[in-house]
């Protein structure tokens, strides 16, 4: 029997996704652990893992579908040697079944042979409507993909008007100017000095990170709070633990993180997010902590890390900073969270203000530590400083609330010790 | 008065009318069509079809003269011109017998007689004095044209001809005046030149064959002129003088005018779509240029009327017509994928000797839409299977968008070529680029590995020149 593939929940919580890319082709072989496909939630791409062995038959849900509930049937693998004819007896393979299930309920979907409407013979000629292919292939001609390619338009975003649906020349000059434009303007500004950029084209990562940081930035209502710290007990404090018999060394942002986290115990109001009907506080302090990878941001999450010790802490961020950034984390290892630090003290940013990470309703920027001339008893002294940036979301955090968890934050982080209680 | 009713009625059974019908009935629909003089329309009577029967008469003619040239001795070599006219007759014959079983077979109903729209969903069929009238719920007018008439030039059926008279001569007209270089004129100034006639070709434009890419307007003079055809250009013909046995002809050319007499004027300067007798007078139906106008569904602007073939606009050709006889129909019916004709994918064919074929537009026209081009050519001299056939004159000419690989036209000159540019069109209409003809292997020894040529010339990578 062809093995059917379904829409995973690849969160709790999710009831549908979007399918943002197919990495295997129909008619392609399969192995066990290859990655088929990448799944969207609102939070993050998730690399869909084959199961079992065997040739991915048919696409059912193609490139780039959105609402995809979650049990849908999204493609048919035929286990090896199988042949292609017992596609054909798989009912749900069928491209009507298949439509039915996509809209099947998460619930009611997976297993049950879902009384799907038997494919009528299209005999009737009545709609003129165009069937557009069901498979993930792209029906286009060679001159419409040659266009395609050099406008930089996408084939998947068109509706073909040839035979079939086929995408021809004029469905690709068509296309939409917007999406046209870029490569008219490349074309342009190329003509006048031979490269005047280079297109670099977006990967779904890239276009994951620009739709949730714009809808971030557009739809919450960020404020923003800093605060100084002085470093130099905890500074101490580092340098000691390191010269311990079996010391540790210990970042200054492992102890951001554990004070953060100690915060938001206190201050349950900030590690929350906004939804329409309520405001969703989290029972777990989950600390998503920003990591710098060659393809773009990504956050995984410290869990539960006000009950973490610094050293577990610290060898939990290295080796999620290592994974991730060697593309292997698992997506219940970014998901979730329920506050957010971005640190680029490392770069010797003085201060900054980040933008929120959705659902969460906050996110600490740390800036770098560094002495600085401070008065301090009346005279003038040295300090070693660290200047920290609140962005809060106003519908769930008000400004004395995000002042109180900063002050907070501050006074964990002077006093090292009662981070290591 | 009998009144019968159909899904459709079409006026006309040419290759458009007789098409739409049966497309129609194959599609479940009750279908009549109405015909006033001979199924098959002029296409299969008076058009492509006995021409062409006409040209082989003379291909054959010219091989056998040239018979020694392949080692074949012929001891003499004559025609039959009553034999050649009956055999063009009986093709037609034959083959308007057998549209008359298709429509049969595929039960649909004909209508002798004149139709005519009688309002709204109803067509007045009269034939001998009685009418009868049929309604439908759409109705196809399919009623051609006719050869179009100057004034002054007006065929008389004795001495000045049209393509009708011209096509069942009962002598041979030891010369002859033909008024018009589009691919009528050209097929006609061939075939008897080709029996012997001395022949001379008017145009009024600059070249011959206008419509086709000026390259190969040029190459088909030369060749015309070396088979001993008189060729003017840029000349028009003011006046005829019908004597008795002869006709003398005012030709003006730049600014002056000469005189020509010759046995028979063969009139081809176009032609003239049917639209007085359809009854369109108080419908909505538009006439623009002499032609029914129609959008891209061949609808007109009264509804439930349809026209097709020659009655809209160019290009007059019979695949025109039949194919928008079914675009046509299968709106009618609901057929899903139904797609628009675009005239830049139908192929343009004349059967002289040398043929001339074309597709999409000619460099000049692709050069004036500003892109940058890639043209390619291949001539006959440089192809193994011409030489062989003893016919290495022609060239075949490929254009397409330097950026994009799009095939913009292709144009050929040469033996066989009209039987070629189907090649071309189907690349054409699967938007294939130059990668994919280039790719396409093409058989050895054969006259199509020129359109591959041609192709690899275009990217300056032609093998065999
Ligand atoms: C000499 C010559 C050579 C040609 N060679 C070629 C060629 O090689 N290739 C090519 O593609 N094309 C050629 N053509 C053109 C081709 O013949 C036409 O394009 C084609 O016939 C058009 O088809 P149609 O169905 O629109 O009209 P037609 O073929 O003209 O058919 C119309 C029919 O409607 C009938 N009719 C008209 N009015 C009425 C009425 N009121 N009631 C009933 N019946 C009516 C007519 O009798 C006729 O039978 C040639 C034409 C000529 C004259």
């Amino acid at each position: 029997m062809p093995i059917e593939i379904r829409m995973p929940a690849v969160s709790p919580s999710m009831t549908e996704g979007s399918l943002a890319r197919w990495l295997k082709k129909e008619g392609e072989t399969v192995k066990a652990g290859d990655l088929l496909a990448e799944i969207e939630t609102d939070k993050a791409i998730v690399e869909l893992v084959a199961e079992s062995a065997g040739t991915l038959a048919r696409i059912v849900v193609p490139d780039e579908s959105n609402n995809v509930q979650v049990g849908a049937l999204i493609a048919v693998l035929l286990a090896p040697g199988e042949p292609a004819a017992s596609l054909a007896q798989s009912s749900t393979a069928t491209p009507a079944a298949a439509a039915a299930a996509a809209h099947a309920p998460a619930t009611a979907a997976p297993s049950a042979p879902s009384a799907s409407p038997a494919p009528s013979a299209p005999s009737a000629p009545s709609a003129p409507s165009v069937p557009s292919a069901p498979s993930g292939r792209i029906l286009a001609s060679p001159l419409a993909r040659r266009i395609a390619a050099e406008r930089g338009v996408q084939l998947a975003s068109l509706r073909g008007s040839g035979p079939n649906g086929r995408i021809v020349r004029l469905d690709v000059e068509a296309a939409p100017a917007a999406e046209a434009a870029p490569a008219a303007a490349a074309a342009a500004a190329s003509s006048i000095s031979a490269a005047a950029y280079e297109e670099i084209p977006n990967s779904s990562m890239r276009r994951m990170i620009a739709k949730r940081l714009s809808d971030a930035k557009q739809s919450i209502p960020h404020y923003y709070l800093t605060i100084d710290c002085v470093i130099d007990a905890l500074q101490k404090l580092r340098q000691e633990i390191k010269d311990c018999p079996d010391g540790a060394k210990l970042s200054v942002n492992d102890f951001v993180i554990k004070a953060a986290a100690l915060a938001l115990q206190k201050l349950p109001g900030v590690n929350a997010s906004w939804t329409e009907a309520a405001i969703r506080r989290y029972s777990s302090v989950d600390v998503a902590v920003a990591v710098a990878t060659p393809t773009g941001l990504i956050t995984p999450i410290v869990r539960n890390a006000e009950r973490k010790k610094l050293t577990q802490i610290s060898a939990e961020v290295k080796d999620l900073g290592l994974r991730a950034r060697a593309g292997k984390l698992a997506a219940e290892e970014y998901q979730g969270g329920g506050f957010t630090i971005s640190n680029l003290g490392m770069y010797g940013i003085r201060e900054f203000a980040a933008i929120i990470n959705p659902p969460q309703s906050a996110i600490l920027a740390v800036g770098a530590a560094e002495q600085r001339a401070v008065v301090k008893d009346g005279a003038l002294a040295i300090a070693t400083m660290m200047t920290c940036t609140l962005s809060a979301d106003h519908r769930v955090v008000d400004g004395a609330l995000g002042a109180e968890y900063l002050a907070a934050f501050k006074k964990l982080i002077e006093h090292p010790l009662s981070l290591l209680l | 008065m009998t009144e019968k009713s159909f899904d459709i009625v079409v006026i006309g059974a040419g290759p458009g009318g007789y098409v739409a019908a049966i497309r129609a009935a194959q599609l479940g629909l009750k279908t009549a069509v109405v015909e006033r003089e001979h199924l098959g329309g002029i296409c299969l009577n008076w058009g492509c079809i006995p021409t062409k029967a006409l040209l082989k008469s003379a291909e054959v003619l010219r091989q056998a003269q040239h018979a020694a040239d392949y080692g074949i001795e012929v001891a003499q070599v004559s025609f039959n011109l009553a034999q050649v006219v009956k055999r063009s007759r009986a093709i037609s014959a034959q083959l308007q017998a057998g549209v008359k079983h298709l429509l049969k077979k595929n039960k649909v109903e004909v209508f002798t007689g004149s139709g005519k729209l009688a309002g709204a969903g109803k067509v007045a069929v009269s034939q001998d004095g009685k009418t009868i009238t049929l309604t439908a719920r759409h109705i196809i007018l399919a009623a051609g044209a006719r050869a179009r008439i100057m004034p002054g030039l007006e065929p008389d059926g004795q001495r000045v001809w049209s393509y009708k008279e011209a096509m069942v001569p009962e002598a041979m007209p030891k010369s002859l005046l033909v008024v018009g270089s589009g691919a009528i004129g050209i097929e006609f100034a061939s075939f008897y030149r080709t029996l012997g006639a001395e022949v001379t070709v008017v145009e009024v434009l600059e070249r011959i064959l206008p419509v086709e890419d000026a390259e190969i307007s040029a190459l088909a003079r030369k060749s015309f002129e070396k088979q001993g055809i008189k060729v003017l250009t840029a000349a028009t013909v003011k006046s005829l003088k019908r004597g008795t046995e002869n006709v003398t002809a005012a030709i003006e050319s730049a600014g002056k005018e000469s005189q020509l007499t010759v046995d028979r004027v063969i009139v081809a300067v176009g032609i003239s779509a049917n639209t007085e007798k359809l009854g369109l007078e108080g419908t909505k139906v538009r006439i623009e240029r002499g032609h029914v106008v129609v959008n891209q569904w061949l609808e007109t602007d009264e509804p439930g009327v349809y026209a097709i073939g020659d009655l809209t606009a160019p290009p007059w050709l019979a695949h025109k017509a039949s194919h928008e006889a079914v675009i046509c129909v299968e709106k009618i019916a609901g057929q899903a994928d139904v797609h628009p004709l675009d005239i830049m994918k139908i192929p343009g064919c004349t059967y002289s000797h040398p043929q001339i074929a074309s597709i999409g537009l000619s460099e000049e026209k692709a050069r004036a839409g500003g892109r940058e081009l890639k043209v390619g050519r291949f001539p006959f001299q440089a192809n193994g299977k011409a030489i062989a056939l003893g016919e290495a004159e022609g060239l075949i000419k490929t254009i397409f968008d330097a950026k994009t690989g799009e095939l913009i036209g292709a144009h050929m000159i040469g033996a066989e070529v009209t039987e070629l540019i189907q090649g071309y069109a189907i690349a054409k209409t699967l938007e294939t680029t130059e990668a994919e003809l280039m790719n396409t292997v093409f058989p050895h020894p054969t006259l199509s590995e020129m359109m591959h040529e041609s192709v690899l010339d275009a990217y300056g990578r032609v093998i065999h020149f």
